[in-house]
Order: structure tokens, then sequence, then C-alpha cells
């Protein structure tokens, strides 16, 4: 049996829990809390952190796993880790909340680092009222022209298929292009 | 005579005995595959410890321990410079931000604590320099090593449990097909994390645990856990690629139509959700 990876990162509160939720045959391993500072304090014993681990099964022989990155700045040491062997990776922002498009530039630029494989960016909580348009959040985001910029309502199956079938088909299409 | 050895040999729990016992002064040094320690004795009691990367400072022990918080580390670290631990100790008790028992006992569970981690070492050399003891500026302890001894001599123990549990680490791991439904409420620790993350049935545990750093104890312990909560299974590994640390191809090795198959295969897959 062969298992494959994509990683769903972005920054906290972003939708990535909710989007993994939305396409996975298991429960979303773990939600994660904000910790404050003072309860951080109290868990200093036993430290753990909520890991959001999705699966969908293709066929006998393949299983396609989505892990979500852990929000907490000083679990960011994780990111390498987790990117390692992933076939594409899906940086979600919130379109309602501008104040976090520079932080979620950084973290895309810190996984192309990691890995050169394909990437989408979903431009997630459309349905909200107050969302930026796609086009704005491009050019907020520097998104050149070829990066894929899509509309995404995590909690909407068929956007989150969808985000996750432009990730294929652009991984395809980078396979189909090396040959050559 | 030269107190030096294998610890495959002598365990460190025989060691801690054996410097309580002659009442020994000086440090242990432990050499491991990944890691070196030092731990330092005074009239065969614990004094000191200091493993790895860690820099062994008090702002750093204060901070692993919860008594600084990472901004308070930081300013430390950055514009206090000059300052030895003994000084900063005394500044933090003047500045009633915590009590010279506070700091007694923060050092007392990280050296503790340290020890602790050496009890999973089951592979490396060791050497007892008598003349070796902590940078003079360094906080030092006094603590009796009976208590350690015991609870090493029980941590063997699990790692013979252990042992018969996973009694190869030339065996890989896979995702189970089903896993129970316990693992709704799972809540992974970093380290499981890191091996969670190595899972492949191409990867032998052996290797997992040298890509996430691990000794053999630890590795086991982490393992078990898994399979315990039904997330993964033992099966004997699929090929012997190695893990590698970077760069490894995103898909699996194979040629290119199978790749491309694969990726039509999990189109299809979506597509169908
Ligand atoms: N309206 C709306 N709310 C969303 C959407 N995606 C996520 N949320 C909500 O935003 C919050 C943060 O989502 P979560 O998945 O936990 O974010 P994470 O930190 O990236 O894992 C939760 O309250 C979600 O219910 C979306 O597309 N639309
Ligand atoms: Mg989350």
């Amino acid at each position: 049996m062969q298992t494959v990876k994509m990683v769903v990162t972005g920054p906290f509160s972003a939708g990535k829990t909710e989007f993994i939720r939305s396409v996975s045959e298991i429960d979303v391993v773990a939600t994660e809390r904000k910790i404050s500072s003072d309860s951080e304090r109290a868990v200093k014993q036993a430290t753990t952190v909520a890991m959001d681990f999705g699966r969908i099964t293709v066929d006998e022989d393949l299983v396609l796993y989505l892990f979500g990155t852990p929000g907490q700045k000083r679990f960011d040491f994780m990111w390498e880790i987790l990117s390692e062997g992933m076939l594409g990776f899906i940086v979600m922002v919130d379109s309602t909340r501008p104040e976090t498009f520079r932080e979620a530039r950084s973290i895309l630029e810190t996984f192309r680092a990691y890995a050169p494989t394909p990437y989408v960016v979903a431009a997630n909580k459309q349905d909200v009222d107050d969302a930026w348009e796609l086009e704005d959040m491009r050019h907020a985001l520097r998104l050149d022209g070829k990066v894929k910029l899509l509309p995404c309502v995590a909690t909407d199956k068929d956007t989150v298929k969808n985000v996750l079938l432009e990730l294929l088909y652009s991984i395809l299409a980078e396979m189909e292009g090396n040959e050559k | 005579m030269a107190l030096r050895g294998n610890l495959r040999d002598f365990t460190v729990t025989q060691l801690l005995n054996l410097i309580n016992l002659a009442h020994k002064t000086g440090t242990l040094v432990i050499e491991a595959p990944n890691e070196v320690a030092k731990v330092s004795f005074r009239d065969g009691k614990l004094s000191y410890a200091q493993i790895g990367q860690d820099d062994g400072h008090l702002a750093s022990i204060l901070h692993k321990t919860s008594r600084l918080t990472t901004g308070q580390l930081r300013a430390i670290q950055l514009r206090a410079t000059h300052v030895s631990d003994k000084e900063l100790g005394l500044l933090l008790i003047n500045a009633g931000h915590m009590t010279q028992d506070d700091i007694l006992s923060s050092l007392q569970s990280y050296f503790t604590d340290m020890v602790r981690r050496l009890f999973t070492w089951i592979e490396g050399s060791f050497r007892f320099e008598n003349d070796m003891m902590p940078p003079p500026d360094r906080i030092t302890v006094r603590l009796d090593l009976e208590n350690l001894i015991i609870e090493g001599a029980r941590q063997l123990r699990e790692f013979e449990q252990l042992q018969d549990e996973i009694p190869s680490l030339e065996m890989a791991l896979r995702f189970t097909e089903r896993p129970g439904s316990n693992l709704q409420k799972m809540n992974l620790s970093v380290e499981e994390w890191r091996v969670v993350s190595y899972i492949s049935p191409k990867n032998t545990i052996q290797q997992i645990a040298s890509a996430a750093k691990m000794g053999d104890m630890e590795i086991r312990r982490i393992v078990y856990g898994l399979i315990q909560a039904g997330l993964v299974e033992v099966v004997r590994p699929d090929g012997a690629a190695p893990v590698q640390e970077r760069a490894r191809p995103a898909i699996p090795v194979q040629n290119r139509e199978e790749q491309k198959s694969l990726v039509n295969r999990l189109i299809t897959r979506i597509r169908s959700i």
C-alpha cells in the first residue's frame, strides 16, 4: 500500500482544520485552541500539540493524507518535518482578515523554500460579506499571475474539492512539463 | 584508574550507583551517536548537568521550567550577556521576581530531567573526568542520587518489556486501515508527531529513529503508544529506501507513467467525494 501526503498551511484561524474536516473520511484528529500564555504555563509538564490529520482512501493500494500545520508560532520547526515528501501544499488565507496576509505570504515563501513542489492558495471564507475580492487579494499577497488563487469556503465540500483538484492538476502538469 | 567504557557493558544506572557509593567528585561525560552529555557530581551527589546543544545557562533553564517567558528570556539573552548566572540569579531574587527556592527547585528539576533522559541512552561511550567541573559562574545543586537510581532501574525493566513488544527496529510502520475511534481524541506530543510524519512502509523504525534523532528506548516507547492507539501497525519494510533528510522526490520512486497514474487516481477519487 502506498501513502501520499499534502500539507495544508496558513495563519492561525485561516480555516485549515475546517478544510481538512470537510473531505476527510476520519474525524480530524484534533483541533487547536488558542492557548493563552497563562494556560501555556500551566501545561508545562506534558506539552501536547494538536495536529490536524485527515485521510482519503483512494483504493486498496493508495491513501492520501492531509496534514495541517500547527498555528502556534513555537511549533514552526515542525513545518520542515511536515513538508518532507509532500506531493504539494495548500496555503489557506482568511479573505476577511487582511492583517494576516503578510504572514500568509511569509508562510508560503517558507514552504516553497523547503520543497519545490506545486502549491495553490485558497482564498477562504468567501461566504462572509466583507471577504476581499480575489483580484485584490492577488495584489495584496503579491502572487504572480501563474499562481492559482482559488475561492474557497472551507465548510463547503465542493469548493474544498475544487482546491484539491486544482492542486492535483498542477502536479500533473508539472510531471508532464518535466518530461519534455 | 580511568573510569571509561561503553554503555553496552555498563548502564547509566550502574554508573550512578558507582558514583554514589564511591562519593565521587568530577564530571561524567557520555558521548552518544547524536549528542554529548556532561553530568557533574560532588561527593557522590548530582550538582550539574548539560546535554547537547543546551547552553545550560540559568536563563534557559528558567525558561524551560516556565519561570521565565520567552520574551523575558530573549531580553536576557540580548541584553545580559555580560551577567554571570550567579549574578542573574541574585538580580531575579532581588527584583522580587522569584525566590532562591524557586531557582534551586528549577535547577533541580531540570538536572533531574537531564539524567532521566540519559536513562534512554543505550549506545555510546562514557568516561569520568575527575578534574572537570562546571564553569565557576554556574549555580550548582546537591541532589541525592538514590531516587534517580531507583527510577533508572525501573526504566530498565520497562525497556526490557518494550524490547519484547517491539523486538526488531528493522521493521517498518504503516497507518492502519481503520484507525480506532480513540484516534479522534488523540493529542500527539511533538515527539510522537515527528515519528508520525516519517511513517511509511519504506522506512524502518531504526531509520525513523535516526531521522527524528531519537534513541532506541524513546522510539520504542512512542511506537508502542501509536500501536496501542490503533494508529499504526508493524509491517515488513517495503524495499530498502533510506530515510533521506531532504530533497526526497515528492512521490516515492516510480517511473513517470506510474506517477501520473497515481495522480490521476487521486483526481478521480476526489471528484467522487
Ligand atoms: N464563514 C466561514 N467560516 C469559516 C470558514 N472556514 C473556517 N471558518 C471558521 O473560522 C474559524 C477558524 O477555522 P479553523 O479551521 O479552526 O482554522 P485553523 O486555525 O486554520 O485550523 C472557525 O470558527 C471556523 O468555523 C469559511 O470558509 N467560512
Ligand atoms: Mg486548526
